[in-house]
């Protein structure tokens, strides 16, 4: 079994945590995994990007090959359909609904809408409304790792909750809690969807 | 004792190098290089050891204090962007005439693609350049695992190794079985001076010497448990082979089916392994290179049967992907869905709060003043001022270049020539070019943006930090024209006042607006916060 995962986003929205969090849980179920970053410049208020590979297999390139990839994991809207090429015919989007407007020339709602419509499989939740509405500020990210839980597929939602434990173990209980339950309103609000 | 750790490519060098036993890692950031010596800084062993690491001035400075190192008789480790060999070049090219005493390993980080640099030059030359053994790994276990291989090989045949790795290897994670550390080298300076003391006799001799090694390097790739040749029948006929060179491989791996049947010549050492691409030349009618960076490998080939980057089976520049090596195999890729038409480029920006905006924000109001400035930049996250809205720059070429370039233009006849630098770009080399301009009292004025840290690669200590005054006035810049101001709307009367002043003095001036990263001083204050709590 595998799953190729891009993770995308803006510059400071938190993919990197995301993709660490699945990548701990991949290592402790004992899989293979590549997972290449964009570091450097892209990282101030620019595109970034984290192509995710996990595997019960050998996997060769750090890189996921155009059209192979099985999800698309994105803390913005236009940034999902920035890597929309690299998705399966069958593969799935799980994106954040609320824009990033930080370029003049950010594209009309209804354009994107029409990009999203074009796809087989998207789910678009508001992750920002849900992380204020349960005073979880800054754990929008790992709400949407929650919704993103069922697709992922090759490690159990259960293991991605223990991966969160042992993350943010050093940061304390309190940290671990609340990413938690970030987590679980991520993965419920999907469920009853 | 053997663990399984996931690491950044970066990480698996830094953490190879530890267990190799360095006793000092010598770098100047740069991306994608840097978080090897982040690593070895904040690894326990490491530490413990006292292994030195604490940040060089600029490439040359860490390759010359490596070498210092290496001739005491310890194993050394430099790390710099693809970019920096070029500062490093001369200790890097006369280090294969002295030979070393501990082993040496110069680890280049190219940046095909340029994801954040300004060329794509391939280090691989370098190494070939200098006629030393030449490392690319194609994976992070290899990455890790080579490094205690090519310290061994550098104290065997007494000469430094370069280990060249790409972009893509540096920043992707898997991972990695790692070992345990060996012993630190005790001290034993080299006694033999004829070595090391590079008069020409002698320096005739020890090249003279490096020439036969030739042969020897040319058997160890050969007898490299890094370079083998996979799917090959003796006697057989094939229409292809493959040359597949550090994560080159892994693309060629990934085309599966296309790639099955192919005799492939993994190549991860060099000098070339000359038998075996005999044997692939003997037995295919084409033979695909495949290489990450420029063709060095392809060029090597002399056209004979050999296909790839010049003959545009791969494309001429830019990384190589999986897609575009599996139809230079001969596969087709098929997308489901097309590149997006609605998206539209995010590019990177200062930051919001940053004190570079002000500095910029303050040119651009005294250069509508004077039609004819040009403002030299350089390397740094200011040279984001050349984007939107600012568009403030005319010029960025090299570590440095604002200032000489500057005063070339200004001797020349350029008015106001204006250059603009960053704290950790001026101690790196900026400071050379100033004392020429001071000599020559050049009609130049320098912006010295000091936030002190060396910011873009992510927040390293500045080697001039408190320093700039002094440098300044000691390099002979008259008091009077030594100018601090702090970069903050509030104060642009006065910063737009001093700098009309200082643009129509008739010699060299710096003005150094000095404000905080923005970025340093949040972390700063979460830790203070999180320390609290």
């Amino acid at each position: 079994m595998r799953k190729d995962i891009i993770l995308s986003g803006v510059g400071g929205q938190g993919i990197l945590t995301i993709a660490t969090i699945i990548g701990e849980a991949a290592i402790a179920a004992g899989l293979e995994l590549k997972q290449a970053e964009v570091h450097g410049m892209s990282q101030r208020g620019g595109d970034v990007q984290s192509n995710l590979r996990l595997s019960d297999e050998a996997i060769y390139s750090d890189l996921i090959p155009r059209g192979e990839a099985d999800l698309i994991i994105s803390m913005e809207p236009m940034e999902a359909l920035r890597y929309q090429h690299y998705l399966k015919k069958e593969g799935w989007v799980v994106t954040a609904e609320t824009p990033f407007r930080n370029i003049p020339n950010y594209p009309a709602e209804a354009d994107l809408e029409a990009g999203f419509q074009s796809l087989a499989n998207v789910v678009k939740l508001d992750i920002d409304g849900m992380a204020k509405e349960n005073n979880l500020p800054r754990c929008a990210n790992v709400i949407l790792l929650g919704m993103a839980a069922p697709y992922i597929g090759i490690v159990s939602p259960e293991q991605l909750r223990e991966s969160i434990a042992r993350i943010f173990a050093a940061k304390g209980e309190k940290v671990v809690t609340m990413n938690q339950q970030a987590f679980d309103i991520g993965y419920n609000a999907v469920k009853k969807g | 004792m053997i663990e399984r750790k996931l690491l950044l490519g970066d990480e698996a060098i830094a953490l190879g190098a530890i267990h190799a036993g360095i006793s000092g890692v010598y770098a100047y950031p740069g991306t994608p290089s840097t978080e090897i010596t982040e690593f070895i800084q904040n690894h326990p062993l490491a530490v413990e050891r006292g292994v030195h690491s604490r940040w060089c001035t600029n490439e040359k400075t860490a390759m010359e204090a490596a070498l210092g190192m290496s001739y005491a008789g310890k194993r050394a480790l430099v790390c710099m962007k693809h970019v920096g060999m070029n500062v490093a070049a001369d200790a890097f090219v006369n280090s294969a005439i002295t030979g070393v005493n501990g082993g040496l390993v110069v680890l280049a980080a190219d940046d095909p693609s340029m994801h954040s640099s300004q060329n794509e030059q391939d280090s691989r030359f370098y190494g070939k350049f200098a006629m030393i053994p030449v490392f690319e790994p194609s994976s992070q276990q290899e990455a890790y695992d080579m490094m205690a291989y090519a310290f061994r090989l550098s104290e065997a045949r007494k000469l430094p190794v370069l280990m060249r790795i790409v972009t893509r290897l540096a920043h992707s994670r898997a991972a990695v079985q790692v070992g345990e550390a060996v012993e630190e080298n005790p001290l034993n300076p080299d006694h033999e001076r004829t070595h090391w003391v590079l008069l020409p006799g002698n320096a005739r001799r020890q090249y003279a010497h490096l020439i036969e090694e030739q042969q020897t390097l040319r058997e160890e790739s050969k007898l490299s448990p890094y370079n083998r040749l996979e799917g090959w029948e003796d006697g057989k006929r094939y229409e292809l082979g493959v040359i597949a060179c550090g994560i080159g491989y892994n693309y060629v791996k990934e085309a599966g089916e296309a790639a099955n049947g192919l005799p492939i010549l993994k190549v991860s050492q060099y000098p070339l392994p000359h038998e075996e691409i005999h044997q692939l030349i003997k037995c295919c009618d084409r033979i695909l290179v495949v290489e990450d960076g420029q063709p060095f490998v392809e060029e090597q080939m002399h056209g004979i049967r050999a296909i790839g980057r010049l003959t545009h089976t791969l494309p001429r520049m830019g990384e190589l992907t999986p897609e575009a090596v599996a139809k230079a195999l001969g596969q087709e890729v098929e997308c489901s869905y097309p590149v997006s038409s609605v998206v539209v480029p995010r590019p990177p920006a200062l930051c919001q709060g940053c004190g570079h905006r002000d500095v910029y924000d303050a040119l651009n109001r005294v250069a509508a003043e004077y039609p004819d400035a040009r403002i030299f930049g350089d390397i740094g996250c200011y040279t984001l001022g050349a984007l939107p809205p600012f568009r403030a720059i005319d010029s960025c070429v090299d570590m440095g270049a604002s200032i000489t370039m500057a005063k070339g233009a200004a001797d020349a006849g350029v008015f106001p020539a204006i250059a603009v630098i960053g704290d950790s770009t001026f101690t790196h080399s900026g400071m050379t070019g100033l004392l020429d301009a001071v000599n020559s009292r050049a009609r130049i004025t320098v912006v010295i943006s000091d936030n002190l840290t060396t910011a873009m690669t992510g927040g390293q200590d500045s080697a001039g930090t408190n320093k700039f005054e002094a440098i300044c006035l000691g390099l002979g810049v008259e008091p009077e024209h030594v100018r601090v101001v702090v970069p903050l709307p509030k104060n642009m009367e006065e910063i737009t006042r001093i700098i009309r002043e200082e643009i129509e003095y008739d010699g060299v001036s710096v003005i150094i607006p000095r404000r905080e990263c923005i970025q340093t001083l949040n972390r700063k204050l979460r830790q203070k916060k999180a320390g609290k709590a």
